[in-house]
Order: C-alpha cells, then sequence, then structure tokens
C-alpha cells in the first residue's frame, strides 16, 4: 500500500494541533474585535487551549515511541514529559499575564496571548524533534516570538532595552548553533539525529575526529546561551529585569526547559557514539562540568550584589541552570538515571522560580518600587505574601520540606554517584553561598520595619491563584516525592533515545 | 494491634506543632492567648515524654517504639529503587536527649515572658523549632533526621533575628551561614551513604556498615577514599554544630545576641545535636574509622576545653564567659567520645544532658538579670547578693554545678568523662585535667564579680525575682540536683545501648 509523509496517526500532534488551531483562532478573533474591547478573554481561550493541550498530552503517555513526518519528529515519553512541563509553565505564565490585566498599564493586547501560544508551540517541537531542522525550525518560532514579547511593552525603556539585547545575543547564538549544525551536516550528510549516530559510529572509529569537536563546542556555545548558563549569561539579567513579568516567568521556566531537551537530545543522539570511545568522559562530560560549575559560582556570586529583585532573581536562575546541568554532565558515569532527578528538579525550578517572580512582581507594582528595599517589614503588610515568598525562597535555597531540597538532594546523587566530588562539592558550597541572597528576602520581610508611607500591597486573585499553584506545587513536592517519582519511574528514558517504529513503515 | 503506644516518638515530635497550627488561628494582638497556647502545647510532648522515660525497658537492644512506613522510591533504572522510609523510635543513646529537650523547650515557653512584641510568630517559632529538635532525636533514618535538622535551622535563624539584641541581624547571618556550611557536609555524606548502602535508615546502614567493615582491605581504594570523606564530612558536619575549635566563633554571637529562652535551648540542646551526631553516626557507623581519628579527636578536645577556659577567664561580659565555658565544656563532651569505652561515652552523654540543664539556667538567669540591670559587663555589675538574694543564690548553685561540685551533674559527668579517657591516653586527659582548675577559677571569678563585693548605686532599688520566673530555675535547680545525687536516672537507661555500641568498637 502506498503511503505519504502525511499518512499518520493525527492523534499523536494533538497537542500540537490543538495550540497550532488555537493561535490561529485567536488571530482571526482579534482581527474581528473592536478596539476598545477588553482581550482579557482571549488570554482565557489561550488557557483553555493549553489546559486541553496538557490532556492531551496526558492521554498519550503510555504509548511505544512513534515517529512521524519521515523521521523527523517523535512522539515518546522524553517529550511528552517535557511537553506537559512546557505547558504547566505556558498555563503558569498565561495566568499571571491575566491579573496583571486590572492594573497593568499598557494593557496586554491580543496578540501577546497569540504570541505566547505560539512560543510554546516552538518549544513543544523542540521537545519532539529528531531531526536538525526541525529542531532549529521549534527553536527559532520560540526565540522570535520571545524577542517580540519582551519588547511588548513598546513605550517601556527596559522592556526596549531588554527586547534589544536579546535579540542581538539571540541572533548571535543561533548563528553559533547553525554552524555548529552545518559542520555535523558536513560531516555525515544528514540531518536527521539518527542517521548522524548512524554516521558518527563509523566516524569516531577511523577518522580524524578534530571536526566533530568543533562542532561540537559552536554548539555548545548556543546551548549555552539558550539555557543561560555562564559564561554565556550576560543577556539575562537585563532581559528578566526588563521583560513583563510574565514573560520573565516564561523565558526562565519554559524556554530554559525547551532548551535543556534540546540539548538532551542532540548530545544523547548524535554524539552518543563518542562515549563508546572514552571521548565522551573525556571531552564532554568535563565540558559540561564546566558550564554547570562556571554557572553555580558566576550566578551565585553575582546574586550576593543585587538590589533589583527581578535581577537577583535571573542571577538564581544561572545558578539553577548549572545545577539541572549536574546529571546531564555526568551521564557517561552514571547513565540514563539522570532523567528522573533532572526532570524532578525541573518542575520544582517551575513551581518556585515562577512563583517568587510572581510575588517579586507583585510587590514591584504595588510600592512602584522594583528594589529588594521595598520586601522591608511585609511580615507585618501582608503576612500571608510574606509567608508564601518565604516558601519559595527557602525551596530555592533548598531547604526541606520543599521540592527544591529533594530535587537538590537527587541531583547530588548523580554528582556524588559518578564520583566527581569536586563537582558535589560546587554544588553544596555555591548553595550556602545562596542562602546570604536568598535570605535578603527573608531579611527584609521579617526583621526590617515597614515604610509608614509604603501603599497597601494589593493582589489580584489570579496572582493568588499562581501563588496558590506555586505553593502548593513546592510543598507537594518536598513531603510527597512519590507523586512525581512514582510517574518517572514508569517511564522508559532509553526508548527516547533509540530509533522507534515509524508510522509509515507500519 | 497498634495502639496509640506505638506512635509515642511521632507524637512527642509533632504535638508542638500542632500547638503551631493552632496559633496561626489566633488574632495577632491576643498576647496573653499566645502565651497560653505556646505554653501549654509544649506539655503533652513532655509528658509523654516522661511516659516514655517511665516504660523503656533499658534491658532491650535497638530503636523501641519502633513505626517505619515507606515514604518514596527513587527509581534506579534495572535495579532495586532506593526506598526512604518515615521511621522513628527511640533507644538509650536518643531518650536522655529526648527527655532534656522537652523539659527545656517547656521551661523555654514558661521563660519567654520578655518577649513582648509580635508573641503570636515568637510562640509558632518555638514550638516548630520544638519539633524540629525532638523530630533529630527521635528520627531512626537519616534522611528524615537531615530534615528535621535543617528545621531548627530555619526556625533558629528566625528567632535570632527577628527577637534577639542589637547585633541580632548578623548573629542569624552567621548563624546561618556556618550552620548552612555544616548541613553542607552532612548532605554529602548522606548522599554517600546512600548511594553506597542503598537506604537511610539506621539499622540498614549499620548492619551494612558492619559488614563492609570486615572486609574493608578488599575494598578498592577508591572507595576507601570516599569512605574516608564520607567519614570526615560527618566529622565536620558534627564539629561546626558542637562547636569544635576552629568553628566556633558564630556561637559566640549568637550566646551574646539571641533572646535569652533561644539561648537556654541553643546552648542546652541545639549544641547537643553535635554530641548526638557524632556518637550516632560518627561512632555507631564508622567504628573503625572512629578508632583511628581518637587520637586526633581528643587533642581536638584538649583544645577546646583549654582555650575555652582561658578566654572564659579574660573575657569581661558575662554571657560570652559562658559561651566560652560552653566551647570549654564540650571539650569534655569530646574528651568522652575519644575515649571509646563505655564509661567514656556514658560520660560524653551525661555531660551532654547535665551541660543542657546548666547553661539552659545560667542563661535563663543572665537573661532576668540583663532584664534589671540593662548591662552584662562584669564591671558594671556588683553586690547583687544584697538586692537579689533568690536570683544570686540560684546563679551560685548553677555556677558551682559548672564548675563540677560533686554532688550536682556537672561533677559526675565530667568524672565520667575523665575516668573513660585516662584509661586509653593518660596523658592528654591529665593535661586536660587542667581545664577543671581553670574552671573553677574563670566560674568563681564572674560569681564574686556579680554577687558580691560593693553594690552600685544604681541597684539598690532591683527586685528580685518573681514567683512565675522562678518556677523553670527550681524545676532546672532540682533536675541538676537529682542527676548529681543519683546518676542511675540518667545512666540505666542507656548502659545496654552503649555497650552494644562498645561492642562494636572491639578491643
Amino acid at each position: 500500500m502506498e503511503h505519504t509523509l502525511l499518512d499518520f496517526n493525527l492523534r499523536v500532534m494533538a497537542p500540537e494541533l490543538i495550540i497550532v488551531s488555537a493561535a490561529a483562532l485567536l488571530v482571526i478573533l482579534e482581527l474581528l474585535l473592536k478596539e476598545s474591547t477588553s482581550r482579557n478573554w482571549i488570554g482565557w481561550l489561550g488557557l483553555l487551549a493549553v489546559i486541553a493541550a496538557g490532556v492531551s498530552v496526558g492521554m498519550e503517555f503510555g504509548h511505544p515511541p512513534y515517529q512521524i513526518l519521515n523521521d523527523s519528529y517523535r512522539v515518546d515519553s522524553f517529550s511528552l514529559a517535557f511537553k506537559a512541563l512546557l505547558l504547566g509553565g505556558g498555563g503558569l505564565t498565561i495566568l499571571f499575564s491575566l491579573a496583571g490585566g486590572k492594573n497593568e498599564q499598557p494593557k496586554p493586547k491580543g496578540e501577546y496571548y497569540i504570541l505566547l501560544l505560539a512560543a510554546l508551540l516552538g518549544g513543544m517541537m523542540m521537545v519532539s524533534s529528531a531531526d536538525l531542522l526541525a529542531l532549529y525550525v521549534g527553536l527559532e518560532l520560540l526565540s522570535l516570538s520571545s524577542y517580540i514579547l519582551v519588547g511588548i511593552n513598546k513605550r517601556d525603556r527596559h522592556s526596549n532595552e531588554a527586547a534589544w539585547k536579546y535579540v542581538v545575543l539571540g541572533g548571535v547564538s543561533s548563528a553559533f548553533l547553525l554552524y555548529g549544525m552545518s559542520f555535523l551536516y558536513g560531516l555525515t550528510g544528514a540531518t536527521n539525529l539518527f542517521a548522524i549516530q548512524g554516521k558518527m559510529v563509523e566516524m569516531v572509529a577511523t577518522q580524524d575526529q578534530a571536526y566533530i569537536y568543533v562542532s561540537l563546542f559552536l554548539m555548545m556555545v548556543g546551548f549555552g546561551f539558550k539555557i543561560a548558563t555562564a559564561p554565556f549569561h550576560t543577556w539575562t539579567p537585563d532581559v528578566y529585569q526588563g521583560s513583563p513579568t510574565p514573560v520573565t516567568i516564561f523565558l526562565a521556566v519554559v524556554s530554559k526547559a525547551a532548551a535543556f531537551a534540546l540539548v538532551a537530545r542532540v548530545l544523547l543522539i548524535a554524539y552518543l557514539p563518542l562515549v563508546s570511545t572514552g571521548a565522551w568522559n573525556e571531552i564532554v562530560s568535563w565540558l559540561l562540568m564546566i558550564l554547570a560549575a562556571c554557572s553555580m559560582i558566576i550566578g551565585n556570586t553575582a546574586a550576593l550584589r543585587q538590589t533589583n529583585a527581578k535581577r537577583l532573581l535571573a542571577y538564581s536562575s544561572i545558578a539553577q541552570a548549572g545545577y539541572v546541568l549536574v546529571p546531564l554532565s555526568t551521564l557517561g558515569f552514571v547513565g540514563f538515571d539522570l532523567f528522573p532527578s533532572l526532570f524532578y528538579y525541573l518542575c520544582a525550578y517551575l513551581f518556585m522560580t515562577a512563583g517568587a517572580f510572581a510575588v517579586a512582581d507583585c510587590i514591584a507594582k504595588s510600592c512602584k518600587n522594583d528594589q529588594i528595599s521595598a520586601f522591608a517589614g511585609l511580615s507585618r503588610r501582608s503576612p500571608w505574601l510574606a509567608g508564601v515568598m518565604t516558601i519559595f525562597l527557602i525551596s530555592l535555597a533548598g531547604f526541606p520540606v520543599t521540592a527544591g531540597f529533594f530535587g537538590k538532594f537527587y541531583l547530588l546523587t548523580s554528582a556524588v554517584g559518578s564520583n566527581q566530588a569536586w563537582l558535589a562539592a560546587a554544588m553544596i558550597l555555591t548553595t550556602i553561598v545562596s542562602y546570604y541572597y536568598y535570605f535578603e528576602f527573608i531579611r527584609q520581610m521579617y526583621f526590617r520595619a515597614p515604610d509608614l508611607a509604603a501603599p497597601r500591597v494589593s493582589v489580584s486573585w489570579a496572582a493568588w491563584a499562581v501563588l496558590a499553584i506555586g505553593v502548593t506545587g513546592t510543598l507537594a513536592l518536598g513531603l510527597f516525592p512519590d507523586l512525581l517519582l512514582h510517574e518517572l519511574g514508569k517511564i522508559d528514558w532509553h526508548s527516547a533515545f533509540a530509533q522507534a517504529q515509524n508510522a509509515i513503515r507500519q | 494491634m497498634t495502639s496509640w503506644v506505638d506512635w509515642l516518638p511521632t507524637l512527642v515530635t509533632f504535638f508542638p506543632l500542632l500547638g503551631a497550627v493552632i496559633l496561626l488561628f489566633f488574632p495577632r494582638d491576643l498576647v496573653k492567648g499566645h502565651r497560653f497556647v505556646g505554653i501549654l502545647s509544649t506539655i503533652p510532648s513532655l509528658i509523654l515524654a516522661i511516659v516514655m522515660y517511665q516504660r523503656f525497658d533499658p534491658a532491650l537492644n535497638g530503636m523501641q517504639w519502633f513505626k517505619s512506613v515507606t515514604w518514596f522510591r527513587i527509581p534506579i533504572f534495572g535495579g532495586m529503587p532506593w526506598e526512604f522510609h518515615y521511621s522513628m523510635g527511640v533507644d538509650g543513646l536518643s531518650l536522655p536527649l529526648v527527655v532534656l529537650t522537652c523539659i527545656v523547650s517547656t521551661l523555654a515557653a514558661v521563660a519567654s515572658l520578655y518577649i513582648k512584641q509580635r508573641t503570636k510568630a515568637y510562640y509558632a517559632l518555638l514550638l516548630i523549632l520544638q519539633t524540629g529538635m525532638a523530630g533529630v532525636f527521635l528520627a531512626a533514618n537519616l534522611f528524615l533526621f537531615f530534615i528535621f535538622f535543617e528545621v531548627t535551622l530555619i526556625a533558629t535563624f528566625f528567632l535570632i533575628g527577628g527577637w534577639g539584641y542589637l547585633g541580632k541581624e548578623k548573629a542569624a547571618n552567621h548563624f546561618l551561614l556556618y550552620t548552612g556550611l555544616g548541613s553542607g557536609f552532612l548532605l554529602f555524606a548522606m548522599v554517600g551513604l546512600l548511594l553506597f548502602f542503598g537506604s537511610l535508615d539506621y539499622s540498614v546502614l549499620q548492619e551494612r556498615m558492619a559488614q563492609l567493615a570486615t572486609q574493608m582491605a578488599l575494598l578498592p581504594p577508591q572507595a576507601q577514599t570516599m569512605l574516608w570523606l564520607i567519614f570526615i564530612s560527618l566529622l565536620i558536619a558534627f564539629g561546626i554544630k558542637l562547636p569544635i575549635f576552629p568553628f566556633h566563633s558564630w556561637m559566640l554571637r549568637v550566646h551574646v545576641e539571641a533572646p535569652t529562652p533561644v539561648v537556654m535551648i541553643h546552648s542546652g540542646i541545639l549544641l547537643k545535636m553535635g554530641a548526638y551526631g557524632l556518637i550516632r553516626f560518627g561512632v555507631g557507623l564508622f567504628p573503625g574509622f572512629m578508632k583511628e581519628a581518637a587520637a586526633v579527636l581528643s587533642i581536638l578536645g584538649l583544645v577546646n576545653i583549654l582555650y575555652g577556659a582561658i578566654l572564659a577567664f579574660v573575657e569581661r561580659e558575662l554571657k560570652r564567659v559562658l559561651a566560652f565555658s560552653s566551647i570549654s565544656h564540650m571539650g569534655i563532651v569530646l574528651f568522652g567520645l575519644a575515649s571509646l569505652n563505655e564509661i567514656g561515652l556514658q560520660g560524653a552523654i551525661f555531660q551532654a544532658v547535665s551541660h543542657g540543664l546548666i547553661s539552659a539556667l545560667l542563661f535563663f538567669l543572665v537573661g532576668s538579670l540583663y532584664h534589671r540591670t540593662k548591662t552584662t559587663l562584669l564591671d558594671d555589675l556588683g553586690g547583687l547578693a544584697k538586692t537579689m538574694p533568690v536570683l544570686s543564690g540560684i546563679l551560685m548553685v548553677g555556677a558551682l554545678a559548672l564548675l563540677g561540685l560533686p554532688g550536682l551533674s556537672g561533677f559526675i559527668s565530667e568524672f565520667f568523662a575523665f575516668l573513660g579517657l585516662f584509661k586509653v591516653r593518660p596523658i592528654v586527659a591529665s593535661v586536660g585535667a587542667l581545664g577543671l582548675i581553670l574552671a573553677a577559677v574563670y566560674v568563681l571569678r564572674f560569681l564574686l564579680q556579680t554577687t558580691f563585693g560593693p553594690l552600685k548605686e544604681r541597684y539598690l532599688n532591683s527586685l528580685d525575682i518573681q514567683a512565675k520566673e522562678s518556677v523553670p530555675m527550681f524545676v532546672l535547680v532540682g533536675l541538676i540536683v537529682l542527676i548529681g545525687i543519683y546518676p542511675a536516672a540518667l545512666g540505666e537507661p542507656m548502659h545496654h545501648t552503649l555497650q552494644y555500641l562498645v561492642a562494636k568498637i572491639g578491643g
């Protein structure tokens, strides 16, 4: 029987199709609406689409891996898990944008939500691709949408500056990535990751490997930028500070998680043959470990000097990216057990980072002051908000009984398990340094007297909803790690990195 | 079959937390209500701890009222998952410290009458702190132990920073970073142990470690280094908490700046977590390694004893005198540990408990003294026996217990610890005995300068202690005397556990 390229079960693409059609529908709606009508309900429709996509992702779990579109796109438990995470982050972002709808000037427009959906779609494509071109298309969809999102407040100077920086540096990093990919294509003549892997097996055995490393290094620069690790982090504080906070949450959580999936896919499929020759442990691991250590050290020490709340949290997210790189970098020593710990930490990171940024935003908006000093005496001005922020901070700093603690403990097992005691030591010591700046918020909130002239902190109900989700997630994952661990244990991570049956060849 | 008695350790631990939750629903300015709930919530734990003490069977080995529930599993690809248990239990080692925790916590809650601001948050944190401390001693799983350990850290940070004296914020920061460093080491050791043994339950760890010890020589050198790293991390982690000499600066600050009840708890119990950890994990898990490290530990103990004693003699401020004397007395705990025989270990625990009681008493006295005189500088005090006879009298009892007067608890514990060390390292022990003489000197010095001598004019109208202040003081004095004249009350329950520990160390 004759098969065509598009001859596959559409059900496996349901999440992406839902988001695409929602975005398309919302564009048309936006055109038809009158100028004066509130755009809030476009956001609600977007949220609905995200939830629907999330449900369809949930229903896909448990099926064997499935490759479509000439092997360039695969649906496996790896990509599904990451899609669930991305949709969760995207949903929180939209919900929080709706929170700002009331007192934010200017009001978020319809295209804001549409761009968010487009960026989300790009992220979902990234985690599902098994082909360099599809990966790149997904990445650029995510990046281009986020460039606009960062600068969506046209009249805000900071937002403009952030967008400009993000475009220029993001463009450069994409160029690095593309250049690296071109080497890979030149060497192997293929763009499909598995085809590259097949060629690579022959190449590592015979040829000079210099070009393999050239491609790897170039790509690593691009990766480093996308996941915001030092020394490619310089854009992060400016962009995170200048963007509207929902966009910051999106960049810090969704964009970063998608980039991690991208790194894992490319490195663990295309470059996997290096493991067998031992070159992985000697070069790739070290490269990643150095990136991780740099991020932890630079992120955590630079955060010590920050006075702007969002900027401080930006540095904290650089440091957190370093922690998440740890299991990836020790892959050669501990094998595929790394994924549950990486994924667990990303989930914990989603809840606590989104929550902390959300609180910072509420304070900055109400007090018209984005410095940490705006938190002074918050425990007396608004005890619940202070309590919620404390939980996020304690989790970010890695104290029990929060998700951040268990996540860090879990990451540490892979660092110690690989016998890289220095990396474990770097993790622990930089964590202790981080206590100082995370607790700076707590000192302000609890030990300083409130400024009597400070206005009341107003928190809209949608912001409370985001905070409630964040707190629930942070505490639930910390108290009952089994909630997530049980699910993660069922996933066969190996299958995500092996050729799978193609829809057409069925 | 299960009755509530099986859950005794859990109940003792979590009753205070229940009180903290109840407090959350109180209005902010109902100070009397906060005090009432704050004190009352410590009582059930105290009663249950005493029940536990009475029903404890000293002849049994291992954990009693042991309960273990699977908490979560970490999946391992293609292998057995790591199981984490919620396990609680009590043995001869932890029982005395649990009882101590409950007593001192209740007394600290009673002694919090000088705290006038933000009482709701204060009592809630105090109760959370009690839950953390009781949990540390009652946990039967290292992971759980660590969690409770960190809970005490956070709660103490807030208590110091929120209600302390002038330099409170700095003290809180120091406390956070130093003890954070300690728990970092502990975390490393914990992860290492998990990777080695696949479990963090005390019983499993002990069993597998004992197996491993028999084939130590066969292990690859890398694994041996790793075990040493784990062991040293444990020593540093608990050494910072105790504190052992170069890591002590944070504890001075805390003792000077923290509010009185918190210092009572800190000096009375939190420091003892270091001693407990050293015995439980150092001696209990790594007897062979401990034997090799014993010489170093005894020297460190000597340094602590002499350094603390000499500086306590030079200091001109009462709180710092007592803080340095704490360092000196923790050196005696190290002595007991380093002896690695039953009598010495018994001395170490005796010293932990007895010093817990004595320092709680003394810091409470200093707190109420400060409340009246607004100074704790020795030069500004004097002749207080004339206007405050009761306070001065109790201060004298506490001070004499501190210097080790026979008939009080300090004597018996120092005696045991020194006796233990004399058996193995007579020279170090005899040099250390100098510390006892120095203790007599600095104790008498501060006692003379505060209570005797000419009365300063501005204290003419100072009032003696009130009835409600005196309750905790008399209870503590009573316990100090009790242990002094009837040490079996403390020694009986731990006898068997210690014998078992010593047997593992071997000849």
